[in-house]
């Protein structure tokens, strides 16, 4: 019924190969894009924004960023906070010291110096693999948290150690500081989530994709076919620091625009972004989003059914909400070990087939 | 449960009632997470003043108030997300009891014209009101603090602490940082030596800070910590024997949570505060009459007379006087967020006002203007006796040094106006 297959012709290689070969499919991005773009930034409000579109669209692109190294490439990390970490602080040290340069190009900056971080703790990922690198990873974690507190060069010498984003804008747009306009921040945000995916979508059906993947299910096997480990584990490195660099920076500046780096960038920020992508699901860019979507706007949902609409005591909604996420988390993988992608997938295959499974 | 049945009551009434009509004072609190055990009395004492003020006077000026609470968990980003949420309730005052989420706070509500009080904590230079044109931290803020701690050491030394050593153990985040300065100013100023002792957060691990107190034998150690830290610090102290009567708490360390676990080990420990310990006033008889005997005690109902619960009824009792004034000033007993500001910039806190509510001698008088948004900045000593489990207050309100505290004010105040490009709010 839904997802029919035929009559739909493909008459190139261009069409063969495009992200989303079935129609259906494709119209319903299309119709994803055109809400996100033409029709949300008009209905918008700071409540929206701020409590739940920003944090959903930065965390999908951390999310996008670890899943390149953890389900594409399959390199276990637990550095993700440290590392947004690195993005905000390279994003804030750029915003001061060249007030004049678009955000567009700081933010972006950011990411790239993350990514050069990100290749510096992963030269260990050449020796050891799994639980170790995820220790290594966690020492980067722990290192670079440190390391924001420890030198006030990071912070500007303010006298608490926490970093403020001042206001900043983009062709004379405010998108920084408490003037900033919801739609503002939402949008800029949105151009970055969808680039971010177009991008890793791109890279992991192509050349680079295949190697990771490769190393990914069998690095010795992918050895002797030609796939330099050094290269492909650094690119995925690199990559996927970018990227959560980008969410770093987009956290700091345009959601809270004043962090402290241990509270926001720790180990639990590591432990959120790893969940959302094993929820998810791993070596999936929709499952990203899935994973992100999951993991923050169902505790404010949550909030919202308990203290909102039922009048509970937010004590007690506060402690429910934990029990649910978690219990759904284990529903979850219990059903679904491959996450909220393959339950997706698998719901798309039985659509297909419907009405008539046989 | 029965005890849950009333509030739930109350807040399903709350729910049900249009807020349109009320003063609105939300309270983000935090009943979970590792600093429950300091965010629970303190929204308790908030709602349970107000509450009483509705059951007793019918709300403030004829008007009822209304405490919608948000679970921030002492986390920014439910911060953030609370703060929107209530923004729509048109909130009168944000009281966030954290000072991470004040700093997020602090552009937010200035930009949105709603004042917020950050009693004791937050941003300290924000008591620059030339600057921090919607933030107040009346009537004592961090450095009011270390200098308090440094008068009370001065006198109890006569005078002179040239050579001493001093150990600041403290909350490695933007909350335990704010004393380092005007620690360090200080130590110049009277010649003793100086050191820090970070403790990460939550700080449930403090083996390795107590050894090095241990080994440098600091005469006195000063302490800004908060939640599980403080108890965890105060059994340490005890485990090296360190002096209890030389270890001086912030009043965010020095509350009956923090010295209990440690038993009889934490008798002699000091803490400052800048309000009145136990529940020996009028008040408290309102509060029984009026909310406890009537089932509508917030949370438990066990909190009352606590150090955190006293804070939360002072917080609550000067937002209610703001508002008092701010209605007087306005002419009108509804009254939006920004004659609220006006309210808390005309605030006056007399001995007689005090009398009158029910709270003599409960905390320093002080007036606040459109320059000077921390008060007077007095502050005072209690001392936990272990046998009898109880607060003290072993010193008078005493006025701290200004000339060492103001010129840090004015360095940072002017270096966030030049940051976010402020004029001179009060010209």
């Amino acid at each position: 019924m839904f997802y029919r297959e035929a009559g739909d012709f493909r008459t190139t290689y261009a069409e063969d190969q495009q992200t989303f070969p079935i129609k259906f499919d494709r119209y319903r991005y299309y119709l994803v894009l055109f809400i996100a773009i033409c029709v949300v930034p008009f209905v918008i409000n700071d409540y929206w924004a701020n409590s739940l579109l920003l944090p959903f669209l930065i965390y999908a692109i951390a999310a996008i960023g670890l899943n390149i190294l953890v389900g594409y490439c399959g390199q276990v990390s637990l550095g993700t906070g440290g590392f947004m970490a690195v993005g905000a602080y390279a994003c804030y040290k750029l915003m001061t010291a060249m007030p004049d340069v678009s955000m567009f190009i700081h933010v972006l900056l950011a990411g790239a110096i993350t990514a050069a971080v990100g290749v510096l703790f992963g030269l260990p990922s050449l020796r050891i693999k799994g639980f170790y690198l995820a220790v290594a990873t966690l020492a980067a974690q722990f290192f670079l948290v440190w390391l924001f507190n420890r030198f006030p060069w990071f912070y500007n010498y303010s006298a608490s150690g926490q970093i403020n984003a001042p206001e900043r804008d983009v062709f004379g747009i405010v998108i920084t500081g408490p003037n900033a306009e919801a739609w503002a921040t939402y949008a800029f945000c949105l151009i970055f989530t969808i680039f971010s995916a177009i991008v890793a979508r791109n890279l992991t059906r192509g050349s680079v994709g295949r190697k990771w993947m490769a190393i990914r299910d069998m690095d010795i096997a992918a050895e002797i076919i030609g796939v330099n480990p050094l290269r492909a584990k650094l690119t995925a490195f690199a990559v996927s620091s970018f990227f959560i660099g980008v969410s770093g920076a987009l956290f700091f500046a345009i959601y809270l625009g004043a962090v402290e780096v241990g509270e926001a960038f720790g180990i639990t920020k590591s432990f959120l972004v790893l969940f959302m992508i094993i929820i998810g699901g791993l070596g999936s860019i929709f499952g990203s989003f899935a994973g992100a979507a999951f993991l923050v706007l169902l505790p404010v949902m949550l909030k919202v059914v308990g203290v909102d609409w039922l009048g509970w005591p937010t004590d007690i909604v506060a402690h429910l909400q934990l029990v649910i996420v978690g219990a759904l988390i284990v529903l979850f993988l219990v059903a679904e070990p491959h996450g909220i992608a393959q339950l997706w997938r698998v719901a798309k295959e039985k659509l297909r087939l419907w009405p008539f499974p046989h | 449960m029965t005890y849950k049945l009333g509030t739930l009551a109350v807040a399903g009434l709350m729910a049900a009632s249009p807020v349109m009509a009320d003063l609105v004072f939300p309270s983000l609190s935090y009943r979970t997470g590792p600093y429950a055990a300091g965010g629970i009395p303190f929204a308790d004492g908030y709602a349970d003043y107000f509450t009483m003020l509705n059951e007793r006077d019918g709300g403030i000026g004829g008007v009822m108030t209304s405490v919608p609470e948000c679970e921030t968990a002492y986390n920014t980003e439910k911060g953030v997300e609370c703060y929107e949420s209530l923004k729509d309730s048109g909130g009168l005052v944000y009281q966030p009891l954290s000072t991470g989420i004040t700093y997020q706070l602090i552009p937010k509500t200035t930009a949105d014209g709603i004042p917020m009080h950050t009693m004791g904590y937050g941003r300290t230079s924000a008591a620059n009101g030339e600057v921090f044109s919607h933030t107040f931290n009346y009537p004592a803020n961090y450095w009011n603090g270390a200098s308090g701690a440094i008068n009370y050491l001065l006198a109890e030394n006569g005078g002179d602490l040239n050579g001493k050593k001093i150990s600041l153990v403290y909350h490695n985040s933007a909350y335990g940082k704010e004393p380092i300065r005007t620690l360090q100013e200080l130590s110049k100023k009277h010649g003793f030596e100086f050191t820090e002792v970070p403790v990460d957060h939550p700080g449930q691990e403090q083996k390795s800070q107590w050894l090095q107190i241990r080994r440098d034998k600091p005469d006195y150690v000063i302490m800004y910590g908060w939640g599980v830290m403080n108890q965890v610090a105060v059994q340490e102290a005890a485990n090296i024997r360190f002096p209890m009567e030389n270890f001086i708490g912030i009043w965010w360390s020095g509350s009956e949570n923090d010295v209990l676990a440690a038993g009889a080990a934490a008798d002699g420990y000091k803490a400052l505060t800048f309000h009145g310990v136990g529940s020996d006033f009028p008040v408290f008889d309102d509060i029984k009459t009026h909310v406890v005997d009537k089932g509508l005690a917030a949370g438990a109902g066990d909190q009352i007379g606590t150090v955190l619960y006293n804070r939360g009824l002072y917080a609550a009792m000067l937002a209610a006087e703001a508002a008092k004034t701010a209605q007087e000033i306005h002419g009108t007993p509804d009254i939006t967020a920004a004659m609220m500001r006006d309210g808390m910039e005309a605030l006056k806190i007399t001995e007689e006002k005090m009398t009158e509510l029910g709270l003599p001698n409960f905390g320093p008088t002080f007036d606040v203007s459109c320059s000077n948004h921390g008060g007077t900045g007095l502050v005072g000593v209690t001392q936990w006796d272990a046998t009898a489990k109880e607060w003290t207050l072993i010193s008078d309100f005493a006025p701290t040094d200004m000339d060492v505290i103001q010129p840090l004010i004015e360095e940072d105040s002017a270096a966030y106006a030049a940051e976010n490009n402020i004029e001179n709010n009060c010209g």
